[in-house]
């Protein structure tokens, strides 16, 4: 393993997602948010340029979570980036907090946009990755997409105006963990051949194993010239908690005080 | 741009499509952070020369106003002031939710401008008819609206839009040989309303291509000793809460006119702010119906919907007399 922090970073976000998710008391997205974790712990402990101190800085790497309902994969990357504290942390849904089921725009808190409707931030990440391409600007532009999400035809119209516009500053990553709300992907909505459909769009298509860090760490890494980039990240959905993984029930669930302690320690093992 | 006897004349030929994109050129070089955006109709509205003259403050969706939205809002987020146009249903009710989520709820500084909104698109029909566009920008929280009332306000709407900071939906009515309201300079501002004529026996609350048919319907009417005041409410939302007062006062009948669906409105927004009132007036509101209307010409469909200054003044008539 070349990069130790990235993955004590990813152990950490996932004791975080079970955390907030046991102590908000309801059912939160638990299952991608844990396909996502590892990506996320790469993208902040290792490949985004940032200064939590100075959330707003300008020239910081522009993240956007366009698949918006993966909030307990994010915030734990933020907090473990230093954009928000423990206290902030621990008042994710409750009454009047800035942390809720879906990201609220507030760059303080290194939180860049405002999501949770389908096949949105993708859209704003090419703006986004444009607009440095026409003024100059050296940082890049992130956004993480669900696979289920790509059902949504904007996506598409995204993904188009990218390659048309050779945006090669902007890698969008494709949580691909096969399941979305009502069950198997390729029952809801057949999306087998995702990294081919990319490629018919003009893209550089990288695909990886998204639960290895080296190999997401070298994806990120790898030069895009004139196209934009897709890491293709094929996931578990509940990775890392073995009665999770691949049992779609964890989509959207509520953790009981037995099975917390149970994921906990199945983590810890 | 020079508000002069010329310009308006050439202006009002021209119609507010066209006018827009001389507008938006004409404020372009002042404004090195601007971006105009079409989905696929930038010659469509008016902006080949903008283009040509501005190739890099230009970008092109494609026929994607879904993403043309989304778009326009990482642009905006990092300091381009975004112009962002298509026709009127494409950019308010196919981008809806994007516009709901970027203009609405992040508040970002895009201005959506529909081209040939109200019942301006002709024969090209229903499909292309901006008559639900205000009722639906209207219940999106942020969105300030409005409704120039001919090619001079055209562009001072463009003028005022460019050093607004937040989201705008500029809605853009009429067809070419737009009739002239403004025959010389004024001062406009958004949110504030424009007394056109002063009359003595009610008031008429009207925006668009209809206040050009409002004041002609005052005429008629004042003809038959029935003196109407005509207000030019260009902005939708937020309303002008200080006209709003002193028409209140006045303790006389409102009618207002718009060629938009009577549902939600111009008329709605009247009449939501009148209902709680202790001392209300009575209203009439005239508007398109709840339908979709069969398509001809622009003044066909006009005349058959009533809402020509002949039908309003007769319509006007009754109201008073029932």
């Amino acid at each position: 393993m070349k990069y130790p922090k990235v993955a004590e970073i990813a152990r950490f976000m996932r004791r975080k997602i079970l955390e907030i998710s046991y102590h908000s008391g309801t059912s939160t997205h638990i299952g991608g948010a844990l396909s996502m974790t590892d990506a996320m712990a790469v993208l902040y402990g290792h490949v985004m340029n940032f200064d939590a101190d100075n959330p707003r800085w300008a020239e910081r790497d522009r993240f956007i979570l366009s698949k918006g309902h993966g909030v307990l994969g994010y915030y734990p990357a933020l907090l473990a980036a230093g954009f928000i504290t423990e206290k902030k942390f621990t008042t994710f849904q409750q009454n009047g907090s800035d942390l809720i089921a879906h990201p609220v725009m507030n760059l303080d808190l290194g939180i860049e946009s405002s999501n949770g409707s389908l096949g949105h931030g993708i859209s704003m990440a090419v703006g986004i990755a444009y607009s440095a391409k026409i003024t100059g600007k050296e940082f890049k532009t992130y956004t993480l997409v669900g696979d289920g999400e790509t059902n949504e035809g904007s996506v598409w119209e995204a993904v188009m105006l990218a390659s048309h516009l050779q945006l090669d500053n902007l890698t969008v990553v494709v949580d691909y963990n096969g399941m979305q709300n009502d069950g198997l992907g390729k029952d809801v909505l057949e999306i087998n051949n995702m990294s081919e459909r990319f490629k018919a769009f003009g893209w550089n298509v990288i695909d990886v194993d998204g639960h290895d860090i080296d190999a997401l760490v070298a994806a990120f890494e790898r030069k895009s010239e004139h196209k934009p980039k897709v890491i293709v990240a094929h996931t578990t959905k509940g990775k890392g908690v073995s009665f999770m993984e691949n049992d779609n029930s964890w989509h959207h669930n509520r953790l009981t005080k037995n099975n917390f302690e149970a994921a906990i320690a199945g983590l810890e093992a | 741009m020079e508000i002069n006897k010329r310009n308006i004349r050439q202006w009002s030929r021209l119609g507010t499509r066209g006018v827009f994109g001389q507008a938006i050129l004409a404020v372009a070089p002042e404004h090195s952070n601007l971006m105009v955006m079409s989905a696929d109709l930038g010659s469509s509205s008016g902006l080949e020369r903008f283009r040509k003259a501005f190739p890099k403050q230009f970008l092109n969706a494609g026929i994607a106003e879904q993403n043309m939205i989304g778009v326009a809002s990482g642009l905006a987020k990092e300091g381009f002031n975004v112009f962002a146009t298509s026709f009127s249903p494409f950019i308010t009710m196919r981008a809806c939710e994007q516009v709901r989520m970027n203009m609405g709820y992040m508040e970002m500084n895009i201005k959506t401008v529909a081209i040939g909104s109200g019942i301006g698109m002709g024969f090209l029909g229903n499909s292309h008819f901006g008559i639900e566009d205000v009722a639906v920008m209207r219940a999106i929280p942020n969105i300030t609206i409005v409704n120039p009332a001919d090619c001079s306000e055209v562009v001072k709407v463009v003028e005022a839009a460019v050093n607004f900071n937040g989201p705008m939906y500029i809605r853009l009515t009429g067809t070419a040989n737009c009739p002239i309201v403004y025959s010389e300079d004024y001062t406009f501002e958004i949110g504030k309303a424009i007394t056109l004529r002063e009359g003595s026996d009610l008031t008429i609350i009207t925006c668009g291509p209809m206040v050009h048919e409002s004041l002609q319907a005052s005429e008629l009417l004042a003809e038959l000793g029935i003196n109407a005041t005509v207000i030019n409410m260009h902005t939708i939302k937020p309303l002008d809460q200080k006209i709003l007062i002193d028409i209140m006062a006045k303790k006389q009948p409102v009618i207002t006119i718009e060629e938009h669906s009577i549902i939600g409105g111009l008329g709605s927004a009247i009449a939501e702010y009148m209902a709680p009132l202790k001392e209300r007036v009575r209203h009439l509101s005239i508007g398109l119906p709840d339908a979709f209307i069969t398509t001809g010409e622009y003044r066909y469909m006009i005349e058959q919907q009533g809402l020509d200054a002949i039908s309003l003044s007769k319509k006007i008539q009754q109201f008073l007399k029932s």
